[in-house]
């Protein structure tokens, strides 16, 4: 059971407390967009081992969405960001950069 | 035979006797015993039968890795099978049975079994039970359910309580041996908050009956110095019989306290789930010593040596008058040392190394007399129900019997693998050591916690440590280390030292004698308990069930209730020989969480009965209750499926109130339904998002239906939308759908739509909402007395606020029946005022409530969907004839896309039509049409299938929806619905709106 810290309200907790909400940054593709684009955004998902950013909801606190930067293999938490944006901040890469050189995750590296 | 010595035992009291019950014989034992330790001071060795030859099974370990010694304690709600007698400490009256035989524990007739073992290899089950397939259901299946299973399932609900205990610690200490006590009193030296837990009984595990001196001090009396000081430090939590049960992620774990296991008249909770968050995790579980295979080792009578010295000195039992020990390391050599001590016979110790000096042990063992073999091992075990003596050979050999030796108990040592569960739980590595030939914790590899870094180390021998002086040294680092992980600064306090004792190196010795041929392969057991043989591993390497975890599920190596404990090292080793490779690269299988079984109910905690799931309740919750309410659970809401009045059934109770509804006037608790409040300038078009309809053209004081689909096309909800004002909406949902909704609207908001200026909040229970339904509804609400709710001021799909009764309102002209109905919202406070209100004004009016069922036949008579009847996550509104309620005027809504996709718009997608039985009856729900021919499985192909059903009597026949093939197109033709009675009913295609098509009986 996985301990998260909500970037909205700042509470540390029990992953209980959260819910999960599959892979972070995912862009919207609506009427007018071709097969393959539509097909990517609703079913084509990374399946990292290693590094993964993921969408959370703080359910039974704030109800905030927020996203999480975190290792599949050695459940590292690297950080964690409100849910408005489009990218991970550049600061939480670096971070991640020293930890796992050479790390990629979609089109962020 | 096993019998109590005249004196002796360290943990029982034989001043103090204790009857207890063993297949309906009353024995005797003390108190301090296990209801292993009476069982063999009663010679009850022989306590069950084996799995799958129904072998004769006796006592072979003396703590948790007991594979064998399974019975049933206590009866009627205190029953619980596949109890372990090592670990049940025994109590006066208790009662236990033993498992898995019939008629009797001496004469079983399934040990047949046994005798056709050359007919059951590995993958038996796998390749008898599969051709030919039909004779699955009706004799495989019921055969093996016959098999299956060893203790009986309780037949009556668990009189006892348990409860679920939360707790944090910066460091945690699993096992309460002299490594975890040098651990804690490390961690604890340091400032840090220290929780120990010891699963057994007592404090101190193997190292009083092992022996050794610690700082000049006697190792037992150590542990108890060390149990008193820690005791005394305020930091220190202690608990005895408590289990590390497993270790998760960042840090949590779960212990297991059996609170009253051994004192049942106690109160309170039986069991305790600890639910723990600790910084950093000691695991000190020690190790668990391995058997050895040869054969015969299965014969009751054969125990692991410490397990044979573990009765001698703990409990002052004997498990035999002559003892063979066998081994392959020096640690066996203590308990014949033991055995001797306590005035029994050792005839002979055989050693299967041949070193070139003697260790200190060894010559212990021969100057008290004993005589050794080196270099020789069992070729087999003579004996049946009990061992009558052992053949000797030479390790080296192929089994040729050079002696045979009378004995009644053998004692085995194959080496110690130390306990790596809670290490490996949550990813911890592994690395092979060839010296002691066993996997030890990979101290680079831990389990990493939030951080990144190792949250878990291992203390002891569960870090591969044996010596005591070892030991002691590794433990108090691992304190150390624990606490400074904990931010709290190490102690400079001296580890203990212990005298160490040099023991010669053990020698791996997998397969006794190393060149046994196949007949003794076949009698040599690795799983006592699912009787796997060596031969077995071995048939399913040469079948290519070479993975270690495809070869564990083929033979059941490992699998039984003893998750392999004592089997699953030297199975590995057995499959690494038979592949010719090292067992690293064979490597283990996955240790999962529990460490041992845990209970059930501590698993349940006390969320039982009342307190399983909280259930709301409306505010006319009471009233309902009062008056016959037969209840339906709807998500966590409880709604009247009717009220049942004296006299009638549940069926009659439909019928009556349905009929009313039509006739007079009915009273519907719609309160469940959500409301969720939409406001905001961007609600509108937030709305036209959501809603597949036209949200943000609707005016002010009007409602629309609306339809939900996710972003993948399928309907999720539907409902009424009002609107309050220009910025501000009311959308109803479903009662199961109300905070599903309202967090899919959140989501959308804030991880797509944050710069939009909506605000979102459900306000389903600030509400009580009555549906005031049926040709009378007008006239009642008007004597009633208060707003105008004509035709002409409050028309069909209107809202208005304002006062009824006295009541404050706001009445919504929406109908679900459609019959004349106000669908009216007063404060939850004064739900069941307003009701009551209703009910007297409704006398006159031939007024009756009507609950969900009720609801459901008005719906379908009218042809309205409901969601999670006609829908199932599959449906898309086109399938229901919903065109006119998806937009085209909007460039987009959830859902716009996704309906272009082929299949959404495949033209063969089943489709929604009403069904009416040619004879009136009603359709079976869910039952299939089915067309010609029939699919690659044999089952007849299927062209729709029934989503609602019911016996209107307003009509007086059964009406049904469903989802046909084409079925728009098919009016008037006839199915085939086979039920499952085995009938098969015929109905026709018609439209699905059976009453008022037109609609006039809600417009009035």
């Amino acid at each position: 059971m996985l301990i998260l810290t909500c970037p909205c309200c700042g509470q540390t907790g029990e992953e209980s407390e959260f819910h999960g909400g599959g892979e972070a940054h995912l862009k919207r593709f609506g009427p007018g967009s071709s097969d393959a684009d539509f097909e990517g955004y609703m079913f084509m998902r990374e399946n990292p081992k290693g590094v993964h950013f993921e969408r959370w909801r703080h359910a039974y606190g704030c109800g905030k969405w927020f996203h999480a930067a975190r290792c599949t293999m050695t459940l590292e938490v690297f950080g964690t960001y409100p849910a408005q944006t489009t990218e991970p901040p550049k600061e939480l890469r670096d971070k991640i950069s020293k930890k796992r050189p050479g790390w990629s995750w979609g089109a962020f590296s | 035979m096993s019998t109590r010595l005249a004196s002796g035992g360290r943990l029982v009291d034989q001043g103090q006797p204790i009857n207890f019950s063993f297949n309906g014989n009353t024995l005797k034992g003390y108190a301090g015993d296990t209801l292993a330790s009476a069982l063999l001071a009663n010679d009850q060795m022989l306590v069950g039968r084996s799995f799958k030859y129904h072998r004769p099974r006796g006592i072979v370990a003396s703590g948790v890795e007991e594979p064998n010694a399974l019975v049933n304690l206590g009866s009627g709600g205190t029953f619980e099978p596949n109890q372990r007698a090592t670990t049940t400490e025994l109590f006066d009256g208790l009662q236990a049975t033993s498992q898995n035989h019939w008629p009797s524990l001496e004469f079983d007739v399934g040990a047949i079994n046994a005798k056709l073992a050359r007919f059951m290899p590995a993958g038996f089950y796998y390749k008898m039970f599969i051709h030919p397939r039909p004779l699955w259901k009706h004799v495989y299946e019921p055969f093996i359910r016959q098999a299956a299973g060893l203790g009986k399932a309780p037949k009556v609900r668990d009189e006892d309580t348990y409860e679920h205990f939360y707790a944090f610690c910066d460091v945690l200490v699993v096992g309460g041996g002299m490594a975890g006590l040098t651990a804690a009193k490390s961690a604890a030296a340091s400032g840090a908050q220290v929780l120990v837990f010891e699963q057994t009984a007592h404090w101190g595990g193997r190292a009083p009956v092992d022996g050794g001196i610690v700082d000049g001090t006697p190792v037992d009396k150590v542990v108890d110095k060390l149990v008193s000081e820690l005791s005394d430090m305020p930091n220190v939590t202690m608990r005895l019989r408590t289990m590390g049960a497993g270790v998760y992620d960042h840090g949590y774990v779960l212990g297991y306290e059996q609170l009253r296991d051994h004192a049942p008249k106690a109160q309170g909770p039986r069991h305790r789930l600890w639910r723990i968050r600790a910084g950093h995790v000691i695991t000190a579980t020690g190790a668990l010593e391995r058997p050895l295979s040869f054969a015969g080792n299965d014969i009751p009578g054969v125990m692991l040596a410490s397990a044979v010295r573990d009765y001698v000195v703990n409990y002052g039992v004997s498990p035999g008058d002559r003892t063979v020990v066998v081994t392959n390391n020096d640690d066996a050599y203590r308990t014949a040392l033991a055995i001797k001590h306590a005035g029994l016979s050792v005839p002979v110790i055989l050693d299967a190394r041949v070193p070139e000096t003697d260790s200190p042990l060894m010559t212990a063992a021969k100057d008290a007399g004993i005589r050794v073999l080196m270099g020789h091992g069992v070729a087999k075990v003579l004996g049946g129900k009990r061992v009558t003596g052992v053949a000797v050979c030479a390790q080296a050999g192929e089994g040729a019997i050079l002696e045979e030796i009378e004995c009644d108990t053998v004692a085995m040592s194959g080496g110690w693998s130390p306990v790596v569960h809670l290490w490996s739980h949550c990813g911890g590595k592994l690395s092979w050591d060839n010296d002691f030939a066993m996997f030890r914790p990979d101290v680079d590899k831990a389990p990493t916690g939030q951080d990144g870094s190792g949250f878990v180390s291992a203390a002891g021998a569960a870090n591969g440590h044996f010596g005591l002086s070892e030991v002691l040294s590794d433990a108090h680092a691992s304190g150390g280390t624990a606490a400074k992980a904990t931010g709290h600064a190490k102690s400079r306090r001296k580890a203990p030292k212990a005298e160490s004792v040099d023991e010669a190196p053990m020698a791996p010795v997998w397969l006794m004698p190393q060149g046994a041929g196949v007949t003794l392969r076949g009698k040599a057991w690795l799983d006592y308990q699912n009787d796997v043989k060596v031969s077995d591993v071995q048939l399913a390497a040469q079948e290519g069930f070479e993975s270690v975890e495809h070869a564990k599920r083929y033979t059941t190596l490992g699998m039984a209730t003893d998750q392999g404990k004592l089997s699953n090292i030297n199975g590995l080793a057995i499959l690494s020989d038979a592949l010719d490779q090292p067992i690293p690269q064979t490597g283990t299988t996955t240790f999962r969480p529990p460490y041992t079984p845990i209970s059930m109910g501590a698993i349940g905690g006390e969320a039982r009965g009342e307190v399983f799931q909280p259930v709301r309740r409306t505010a006319m919750y009471d009233w309902h209750e009062a008056n016959g309410a037969d209840w339906e659970p709807v998500g966590q809401w409880r709604r009247p499926l009717a009220y049942v009045q004296p006299g009638e059934n549940l069926h009659d109770a439909v019928m009556r109130e349905t009929k009313n509804v039509r006739e007079n006037l009915g009273l519907l608790d719609a309160s469940t339904l959500g409301k969720i409040i939409v406001k905001g300038p961007d609600a509108g078009r937030f709305l036209d998002m959501l809603y597949t309809n036209m949200m943000s053209t609707l005016k002010p004081g009007k409602c629309r239906y609306g339809l939900m689909c996710g972003e993948n096309g399928f309907l999720i909800d539907d409902g009424v939308v009002a609107r309050i004002d220009e910025d501000t909406f009311l959308c109803h949902t479903t009662t199961g759908g109300a905070e599903h909704i309202h967090g899919h609207m959140e989501e959308w908001l804030q991880t797509e739509w944050w710069d939009w200026k909506v605000y979102v909040a459900n306000v389903t229970e600030q509400y009580a909402q009555i549906a005031v339904v049926g040709p009378k509804a007008r006239a009642a609400l008007e004597a009633l007395g208060g707003m105008d709710v004509s035709q002409e001021e409050l028309g069909f799909m209107e809202w208005a606020d304002g006062s009824i009764g006295g009541f404050d309102v706001r009445v919504y002209r929406i109908s679900f029946s459609g019959e004349l109905s106000y669908e009216i919202a007063v404060k939850a406070s004064e739900g069941q005022a307003f009701w009551d209100a209703l009910m007297a004004v409704g006398a006159a009016h031939d007024v009756m409530p009507y609950g969900t069922e009720a609801l459901h036949i008005l719906r379908a008579e009218k042809g309205f969907i409901m969601i999670g009847d006609e829908t199932d996550g599959t449906v898309i509104p086109q399938d229901l004839g919903l065109h006119w309620a998806l937009s085209k005027k909007k460039e987009d809504y959830l859902g716009k896309r996704a309906h272009l996709r082929t299949h959404m718009a495949d033209p063969t997608r089943w489709k929604l039509v009403g069904l009416e039985t040619t004879d009136g009856s009603v359709l079976p729900d869910g039952a299939y049409a089915v067309a010609e021919g029939t699919n690659d499985n044999g089952q007849r192909n299927v062209q729709g299938r029934v989503t609602s059903t019911y016996h209107s009597p307003n009509l007086d026949k059964g009406i049904a929806m469903g989802l046909i093939l084409n079925g728009p197109d098919r009016m008037g033709e006839v199915l085939e619905f086979p039920g499952t009675d085995g009938k098969t009913h015929s109905a026709r295609i018609v439209s699905p709106v059976f009453y008022d098509p037109e609609g006039e009986k809600q417009n009035v």
